[in-house]
C-alpha cells in the first residue's frame, strides 16, 4: 500500500527554479533512496513533504489524505544532529513526545526503553556534546523515530561521519529497519550508500531537480547492482 | 611540570600587581610627593581601615542602587527580548532606537535626572538601569537570533508553536550569551551608581568621593576606589557562579 505520495511538485525558491514536476511515492515499509548531486533540491523536497514550506503546485498525500503544507506528521532528520546542547540525551529524545502532549515523565520512560537498541544505553544523562558523532546521529534518529514511527525522512544522516562510522551506521540502520519496519525516504549523494540501503532508488538531475531515473534494487545480485551503479553514474554525467 | 607551570601562571598577575604597588610606594617616598596629590598604597590601606565604618554605610547605599538597577534591567531585557522575538515588525521598529539610545551621553542624562527626580535614590537606579539594560538586551537578542534556523525548522516540522520554540529552543540557547551580557552589566552597574552619586547625592561611595576630593583627602578617595573595584569584581564572580550552576551543560568539555 502507498504510504506517501508526492504529486507533481514544482517549487521556485528565491527566484531559482528548484523542483521541476517531481512525482514519487513510498510504499509501506519500503526504504526509498533519492540520489542526486549536491544542491539539486532534494532537501527542498523534504521541506515540502514535512510541511515546512508549501510547493508552488502539487500535493503531498500521506495515507490517502492531503497533507500539503501541514507539519507534525512525518519524522524529519537532517545531516546535522540538531540535538539541543542544554538538554540531556534522554530529554532530547523524549522531547518530541512532550511536543505531542505527553508528560515529561511518560515521555522519558518511553524513550528510555529504546536506548539500548539505539546503542545509547548508559548515556541517558549525558549531554550531546559528550557523545561521539555516530552516537549523536543515533540519538537524532531515535528522536525522529519517536516523533513519527511510520514515516521517516532522512536527509543525508550519515554524510558528516567518518567512513568507518558511516558504514557501521548503515548496517545498523538496516537491522533497525528489519526490527521496526518504518517507511523510510532517504537522501544521499553517495551511490554506494543508495545501493546498499535501498529497495528502490530515484535519481535526481541537477537544478532544477527532476526525477531522471528509477531503479528497483531490492534483492539484486552484486553484479546487477554494479550494472545499476553504472547506469546511475551515466544519468548523473559522472 | 604542568602543575608548576599552572601555579606560575596563577602567581604571575599577583606578583606583577605587588611589584607595581612597591614601585608606587617607592616613587611616592623617593620623590616626596605630597599626600594631598598622591598618597602611597600604604596610606590608602591605612585610610581604608580607618574609615571602614563610614565606607560601609556608603557602600550599602551604592550596592542597593546598583543591585536594584541591575535587576530591573534584567527584567526589562527579558521582557523586551520576548516582545521583539514575537514580531519581526516590532524588532525592526525598536532595535535601531536601542542602538541610537547608546549615543546619548550618560553624564548629561545623570544631571537631568537629578533635576527631574531630585537627590534621592531614584535617579541613580534609573541610570544603572539605562547602563545595564543595553548589554543584557543586545546579548540576549544576539543569542536568540543566532539559533541555527535548521534547529527551528526541526521543531516546526514537529508541529511546535512559535511560543514553544521560544521557550524550548531559542531562550535556553541564548542563555550563554545572556550571561555574557550580565557579566558586562554587572561591572557597569557599580560604576553607573557611583557616577549618579557623584553628580548629586546624600549618600553612597560617589558622594563620599566628591566630599573627600574637595578636602584633598586623596587617600580616602582611593580607598573608595578600592571598594568599587572589589564590588564590581564580586558581582562578576556572582554572575559566573550563577552561570556555573544554572547552565551545567555549558561547562562540560567536549569529548569528540
Amino acid at each position: 500500500m502507498t504510504k506517501l505520495e508526492a504529486l507533481n511538485i514544482c517549487k521556485t525558491l528565491d527566484g531559482l527554479y528548484t523542483l521541476d514536476n517531481i512525482s514519487l511515492y513510498l510504499k509501506e515499509q519500503e526504504l526509498v533512496v533519492i540520489v542526486g548531486p549536491s544542491g539539486c533540491g532534494k532537501s527542498t523536497l523534504f521541506h515540502i513533504i514535512s510541511g515546512l514550506i508549501n510547493p508552488d503546485t502539487g500535493r503531498i498525500i500521506i495515507d490517502g489524505r492531503d497533507h500539503t503544507g501541514q507539519t507534525g506528521r512525518v519524522g524529519y532528520m537532517q545531516q546535522k544532529d540538531l540535538l539541543l546542547p542544554f538538554r540531556t540525551v534522554l530529554d532530547n529524545i523524549a522531547l518530541p513526545l512532550v511536543l505531542k502532549g505527553e508528560s515529561w515523565q511518560e515521555a522519558r520512560k518511553k524513550a528510555k526503553s529504546y536506548l539500548s537498541q539505539f546503542g545509547l544505553e548508559g548515556f541517558a544523562d549525558y549531554y550531546p556534546r559528550q557523545l561521539s558523532g555516530g552516537m549523536k546521529q543515533r540519538a537524532a534518529l531515535l528522536r525522529t523515530y519517536l516523533f513519527a514511527s511510520d514515516i521517516l525522512l532522512l536527509d543525508e544522516p550519515f554524510a558528516a561521519l567518518d567512513a568507518i562510522t558511516r558504514h557501521k551506521m548503515q548496517k545498523w540502520l538496516l537491522s533497525l529497519r528489519n526490527q521496526y519496519n518504518p517507511s523510510i525516504l532517504f537522501i544521499t549523494h553517495d551511490i554506494e550508500e543508495a545501493l546498499l540501503l535501498a529497495d528502490r532508488i530515484y535519481v535526481f538531475s541537477p537544478l532544477p531537480g527532476r526525477v531522471v531515473g528509477e531503479f528497483a534494487v531490492k534483492n539484486l545480485t552484486d553484479e546487477e547492482k554494479s550494472l545499476c551503479k553504472k547506469q546511475i553514474m551515466q544519468l548523473l554525467n559522472m | 611540570m604542568r602543575k608548576s607551570a599552572n601555579t606560575a601562571h596563577k602567581l604571575a598577575p599577583i606578583i606583577t600587581f605587588l611589584l607595581l604597588l612597591l614601585l608606587w610606594e617607592a616613587g611616592v617616598r623617593v620623590y616626596q610627593i605630597k599626600p594631598w596629590i598622591l598618597p602611597g598604597p600604604l596610606a590608602v590601606a591605612n585610610a581604608l581601615v580607618k574609615e571602614t565604618p563610614l565606607l560601609l554605610t556608603h557602600t550599602a547605599a551604592t550596592l542597593l542602587e546598583a543591585l536594584s538597577g541591575f535587576f530591573i534591567a534584567i527584567v526589562l531585557a527579558l521582557l523586551l527580548g520576548i516582545i521583539l522575538n514575537s514580531s519581526q515588525l516590532l524588532h525592526k521598529a525598536i532595535y535601531p532606537l536601542l542602538i541610537i539610545s547608546q549615543t546619548i551621553p550618560l553624564i548629561v542624562l545623570a544631571v537631568l535626572f537629578t533635576i527631574w527626580f531630585g537627590w534621592g535614590i531614584t535617579p541613580k537606579i534609573i541610570i544603572v538601569v539605562l547602563v545595564c539594560f543595553f548589554p543584557i538586551t543586545i546579548n540576549l537578542m544576539e543569542g536568540i537570533n543566532s539559533v541555527d534556523p535548521d534547529q527551528i525548522n526541526l521543531f516546526r516540522s514537529m508541529g511546535a508553536s512559535n511560543f514553544t520554540i521560544f521557550r524550548m529552543v531559542k531562550f535556553p540557547s541564548a542563555l550563554p550569551a545572556f550571561f555574557s551580557g550580565l557579566r558586562i552589566a554587572a561591572t557597569y552597574s557599580i560604576m553607573a551608581a557611583v557616577i549618579g552619586e557623584w553628580l548629586g547625592a546624600q549618600k553612597g561611595l560617589g558622594y563620599f568621593m566628591t566630599l573627600k576630593q574637595k578636602s584633598f583627602a586623596i587617600d580616602e578617595v582611593l580607598a573608595a576606589v578600592i571598594i568599587i573595584c572589589l564590588l564590581s569584581f564580586l558581582l562578576v564572580k556572582i554572575v559566573d557562579l550563577a552561570e556555573y550552576f544554572l547552565l551545567p551543560w555549558n561547562r562540560i568539555e567536549e569529548i569528540s
